[in-house]
């Protein structure tokens, strides 16, 4: 009896624990959440924070319209490299993806995410900026894009794979060729699924700092022309919250706000995109 | 009307030429292109610091870009101690979270903890290094790095003076962003264990925790095991947010208390200023090191993960 009891305890417990540990992982989120908008508020109010460029210290009214700017531009281009080959490698992987190739190509993706950021800097360093001697933002934007590229491969090749395989047959019985099925038939009964993995890597592309430190490099001045170094709302964040200037920290913390934004939107964008897919593919 | 039928052999001779194919193989190929062209440019630019240093550069404390000396000892230490205290905090609330999260039942309480746990995946690198250094380090310094090096300052891991910016809380905040990958990669492994032995521990009479303890989590070993090596290869590389907090002196210190460097930050702290030959190349060196040594920790948690989905699936 007394044996029971202990084991009815321990149980309690252990349960009793696990519930602290979920409560406990939600408070790290929490607290950057409020500390980020309760320290980042002040500067978005003032509405020359979306619309000024930096102001040299102790001068009001500075903004970060040029770091919008440049990370709209540098996401963007980045955009433009990897999304389209991140399809076409993700429809590659199901269609044909059961040989060597297809293997290489998971392997690749799969390490390429978790390379550090940094490295890729120093990759694209070696690769862009040193050969032409300057930096700039085109040199960020493929960083960007070869951060975003194994993201893009591998959920388009989850989305594509969730389309029901009576689809495809379908296409082929009535004589459609390979590329039409995979293209005009397949991709769209997928495109829920692949805007969420395209709408995931732009939001991460968007929030790194790491690969741009020594490529787009940052720019005080508002620049549309990217063969020049370009400045980007993650690079204000870093520069500005490691200066003693009050000025500065407040911009950082408005960029930060910014950011957070942005990714929360894109997070929750991606969720309804991903429920969509889900019913749609219940449908078909 | 006679329709000539293509012949019935099989293999690839017979196929007819597929363009669609061709291009999309061509196409896809970019990843893997990708990642040797990142290997091999990154171990050319790092080519005259390993003709010059050789393997003495990893036993080598030196740091001194005026006399071209350079040695990644305390980064090396700085990445490996923070790396693996986080793990080692990250790991019970990780597994904990993925216990809650597989487990049946309170399906709304589950997904906000869920969706929060993801979120945390979601938010910036910059943005922890900006909250860590102005909204934890303070904290930390007064609640408990004080504390700790004015109490137990004789013990060598919190010997004091304390400092804001140290090993602790670069630890903290690798801690909070590895906790995603450990929470969600557990609790997929998890799920995965047959309900068939969840079932027959219960049925003999077992708690719902010895079910846990000695049934489930032994079965899903391999995997949490693997998902704490993945989650290890992002506190190895993880970069801006360490750089913000950690206080980049290049030191090994003995003390928790005291600030360090570590690999990545180094990189990020110094890169765009070295000037000259070896300065640049030694830190692309130290960017190889930490390339290669998460290649072999994303390769290896890959594996481990795999192996225990295709059980999974038998």
């Amino acid at each position: 009896m007394t044996r029971n009891w202990r084991r009815q305890l321990s149980n309690q417990v252990a349960r009793l624990l696990v519930y602290l540990m979920a409560a406990i992982a939600l408070v790290p989120l929490s607290m950057v959440l409020i500390y980020t908008v309760v320290s980042g508020l002040p500067a978005l109010t003032h509405l020359e924070f979306f619309t000024n460029v930096e102001r040299p210290v102790g001068i009001p009214g500075a903004g970060v319209a040029h770091a919008f700017v440049g990370t709209i531009v540098m996401v963007g281009l980045a955009s433009l490299m990897s999304i389209p080959l991140g399809i076409i490698s993700g429809i590659q992987l199901v269609e044909y993806g059961t040989g060597r190739v297809g293997d290489a190509v998971r392997l690749a993706c799969d390490v390429m995410v978790g390379i550090p950021s940094i490295a890729i800097g120093l990759f694209i360093y070696a690769l862009l900026v040193a050969p032409l001697h300057h930096f700039s933002g085109l040199s960020g934007a493929v960083a960007l894009a070869v951060l975003m590229l194994p993201v893009v491969v591998r959920t388009t090749e989850s989305a594509v794979a969730l389309v029901p395989g009576a689809l495809r047959e379908a296409g082929l019985a009535v004589g459609l060729p390979r590329w039409r099925v995979a293209l005009q038939l397949v991709l769209p009964a997928a495109v829920p699924g692949v805007v969420t993995g395209a709408l995931l890597a732009v939001a991460r592309a968007a929030g790194e700092t790491a690969p741009l430190l020594f490529t787009a490099f940052g720019n005080r001045f508002m620049i549309f022309d990217p063969t020049k170094a370009m400045p980007a709302l993650p690079l204000i964040v870093f520069h500005d919250a490691l200066t003693p200037y009050p000025d500065l920290v407040r911009t950082a913390w408005g960029a930060a706000l910014v950011l957070i934004i942005l990714t929360l939107l894109v997070n929750v964008a991606s969720r309804v995109a991903l429920r969509r897919q889900i019913s749609l593919a219940a449908k078909l | 009307m006679a329709v000539a039928r293509p012949a019935l052999r099989s293999g690839a001779a017979s196929r007819p030429p597929d363009g669609f194919r061709t291009v999309t193989t061509v196409v896809s190929l970019a990843a893997p292109v990708v990642l040797v062209a990142i290997v091999l440019v990154v171990g050319s630019g790092a080519l005259p610091a390993i003709r010059h240093f050789g393997l003495g550069f990893f036993t080598s404390r030196a740091w001194d870009p005026v006399r071209d000396k350079f040695g990644a000892l305390p980064m090396i230490y700085g990445t490996v101690v923070t790396s693996f205290l986080a793990l080692v905090m990250a790991l019970p609330v990780g597994i904990g979270v993925a216990i809650f999260l597989a487990q049946q039942g309170a399906p709304r309480i589950r997904a906000a903890i869920g969706t929060g746990v993801e979120l945390l995946a979601a938010i910036p690198s910059v943005v922890y290094g900006i909250w860590g250094l102005y909204v934890l380090a303070p904290w930390l310094l007064i609640h408990v790095s004080r504390p700790l090096s004015t109490r137990l300052g004789s013990i060598p891991i919190f010997a004091g003076p304390a400092l804001q910016t140290n090993l602790l809380i670069a630890s903290i905040v690798l801690a909070v962003m590895v906790l995603p990958t450990l929470s969600a990669i557990s609790r997929d492994v998890i799920r995965a264990v047959p309900s068939g032995m969840r079932e027959a521990s219960v049925a003999l009479g077992a708690t719902w925790w010895e079910t846990t303890w000695k049934v489930v989590l032994p079965a899903a070993r391999a995997g949490i095991f693997g998902a704490t090596i993945l989650a290890l290869g992002r506190a190895l590389g993880e970069t801006i947010a360490v750089t913000m907090v950690i206080g980049n002196r290049h030191d090994i210190p003995t003390s928790l208390l005291l600030p360090a460097y570590t690999l990545a930050s180094a990189i990020a702290n110094e890169f765009s200023e070295a000037t000259g030959t070896l300065y640049p190349s030694s830190l692309i060196f130290l960017g190889l090191v930490l390339m290669l040594v998460t290649l072999a920790v994303n390769v290896i948690a890959l594996l481990l993960v795999r192996s225990i989905s295709r059980e999974a699936r038998v």
